[in-house]
């Protein structure tokens, strides 16, 4: 019986001839990572487990991009304990405030997380990096506490799903239409402690930023990781930007999978998911005049170039609904020069949006885009959860970054054809 | 380990995000966060509970972010165990480092009511509903958990390890 990526990359790491879903194993970490808001709680675990010096400085990247720039004194003190100790442990990938970007989109632009690895996060998206065909999940600080100790973790081989994906991309569909009508099928536990594998024709034509979205939102169906096969966009993603030598695998014909799903994309139309879950997906033009007053367009599921031209297209030479506010996020400082040398960043402008440098800010209710009793946003991020941003009784509808652009500017939420 | 406490009864699906908001994430002191406690779905439910209560949910338990305030939380507002149908995977693993007993069980689910008396020894795997008068058993923990468990959860492992 053959393995799959997920089952070749673990094994490879466990230091094992083959591994069996199910089976309970220690493996090598090659990367970690945590945030402004999960580092605190994982430098306390390492020191409390008698941690002195982390495993490898250069294995491990820690991000102030959740409540940064410091939204409040609490967050700027939570920042003050993960600088002090980047400075004291020697952390060569520490990213403050002007190099800051969005940790899923940061650290693959940088080359940090390669094809084969296996990438740690103490972030739940962190399963983002599956889209170069890494095992990468999430744990909490505790946990990654622990891998920067030891540089390793344990965990449990899962069972693989695989999805394929038929037809062709028509005009205005994306990795984000296709990753939520896989929600909307599979559901939020659908794929409880499996991982995803995601393959077919429609995914050999996507980019490698439709990928990461779709990689992103693995989580939300419950997955522990969501995984793709790199091929030659995946090379072309990674030349010049590799920082370490990598490996890839890929599943064999013979490999096992818990079950097998076909999806059929080419008549697909824009997906949006309504509140309050990502699994309760409708087609744009199934849901009704839903009236909105806010547009958020970044995050480390849509925060990237791609995402932004697609919004740009849209909104250019036009505005935003008067009664719409539309909050652009580049996902990183370097998505963000990019964008504004397109002359993206003046389309936003012009139309009325406001531009913000890179945070996680408005996609938790945290700050930059907080939502009021009663109001409505649809947003280009991956969760839409009761109060995910802000009061309990606000909606949160979520959306790729053309339907996103195409609300802003119609003040409800809106199919692209509905404003060109 | 005996944990015997009155049952708060959630659905299905229950989010990091109704455990704790993150607009409480700007500190990871455990006391305050338990003041916010399930307040996405049950308003003042820190001032309801006492020390020693159960919460009982349907599947899913704990889905969304991996932010580790919401095990933390729900330990510190004096919850003991939960009983789930099943939980999301980084849920249960942060739950299980922090040391809050965690067990799945369909039908301790199936069978209990909020308010119901629940007797859990982890030990011997049972469950007791006291006020229905069932026993239930369920699955032991894998011996590595279990040996995790022992020597006082994760961090408390490595600590006397050196290593996993």
């Amino acid at each position: 019986m053959g393995m799959t990526i997920t089952e070749k990359i673990l094994a490879a790491h466990a230091g094992l001839e083959i591994v069996k879903p199910g089976q309970l194993i220690k493996v090598k970490v090659d990367f970690a990572l945590a945030n402004d808001i999960t580092a605190p709680l994982a430098i306390k675990a390492f020191k409390a487990a008698g941690g002195e010096r982390v495993f490898d400085p250069e294995r491990i990247a820690l991000i102030l991009d959740h409540f940064t720039p410091n939204k409040d004194i609490p967050s700027a003190i939570q920042c003050q304990k993960v600088r002090e100790f980047a400075k004291a442990q020697g952390i060569k990938y520490f990213y403050d405030v002007g190099e800051m970007g969005i940790e899923h989109v940061l650290l693959p632009e940088e080359g940090l997380v390669l094809p084969g690895d296996v990438v740690i996060g103490a972030d739940s998206h962190t399963c983002t990096y599956g889209a170069l065909g890494a095992f990468s999940t999430g744990v909490g600080s505790t946990d990654l506490g622990a891998v920067m100790f030891t540089g390793e973790i344990w965990l449990k081989v899962p069972a693989s799903i695989k999805l394929v994906y038929k037809g062709r991309l028509s005009k205005w569909i994306t990795g984000k239409d296709i990753i939520l009508y896989t929600l909307k099928d599979l559901g939020v536990e659908g794929a409880l402690y499996r991982s995803m594998e995601f393959c077919g024709e429609v995914i050999n034509e996507l980019s490698l930023d439709g990928r990461f979205t779709m990689a992103n939102m693995a989580i939300e169906a419950g997955a522990k990781n969501g995984i793709f096969t790199p091929d030659e966009k995946t090379e072309e993603y990674l030349k010049n930007r590799a920082k370490r030598p990598y490996q890839i695998y890929q599943s064999d014909e013979d490999a096992n999978y818990l079950f097998v799903k076909e999806y059929e994309i080419s008549q697909l139309e824009p997906q949006v998911a309504l509140p309050h879950s990502p699994d309760n997906v409708r087609s744009v033009l199934e849901i009704g005049e839903i009236k909105i007053d806010q547009v958020v367009i970044g995050s480390c599921t849509n925060g990237r170039l791609e995402d932004l031209r697609l919004a740009a297209e849209i909104m250019r030479g036009k505005k935003v609904a008067k009664n719409v506010r539309c909050i652009i996020i580049p996902g990183t400082q370097k998505v963000f020069l990019n964008a504004l040398r397109e002359g993206i960043i003046e389309v936003f402008i012009e139309a009325g949006a406001a531009v913000s440098t890179p945070t996680c800010g408005p996609c938790l209710g945290g700050h930059m885009g907080v939502l009021g009793p009663g109001e409505k946003a649809v947003s280009t991020t991956n969760r839409n959860f009761i109060g995910r941003m802000g009061h309990s009784q606000s909606e949160v509808y979520l959306a790729s970054p053309a339907v996103a652009a195409a609300s802003a500017i119609a003040g409800k939420i809106a199919h692209p054809e509905e404003v060109l | 380990m005996i944990i015997k406490g009155k049952v708060w009864r959630f659905g299905d699906n229950i989010d990091t995000d109704v455990i704790i908001p993150a607009r409480y994430l700007s500190t990871s002191d455990s006391q305050e966060l338990a003041k916010h406690c399930m307040e996405g779905v049950r308003e003042g439910f820190a001032n309801l509970v006492k020390e020693g209560d159960i919460i009982v949910a349907g599947r899913n338990f704990g889905c969304g972010s991996s932010r580790e305030h919401a095990p933390l939380a729900i330990k510190a507002v004096g919850i003991r165990a939960i009983v789930a149908k099943s939980f999301a995977r980084i849920f249960y693993r942060n739950a299980f480092n922090i040391g809050l007993p965690i067990v799945e069980s369909q039908a301790v689910v199936d069978a209990t009511e909020e308010g119901d008396i629940l007797k859990i020894d982890l030990d011997k795997g049972e469950i007791i509903n006291i006020t229905k008068n069932l026993i239930f058993t369920v699955e032991p923990l894998p011996s590595f958990m279990k040996e995790l468990i022992e020597n006082g959860g994760l961090i408390a492992h490595l600590a006397k390890k050196g290593g996993y």
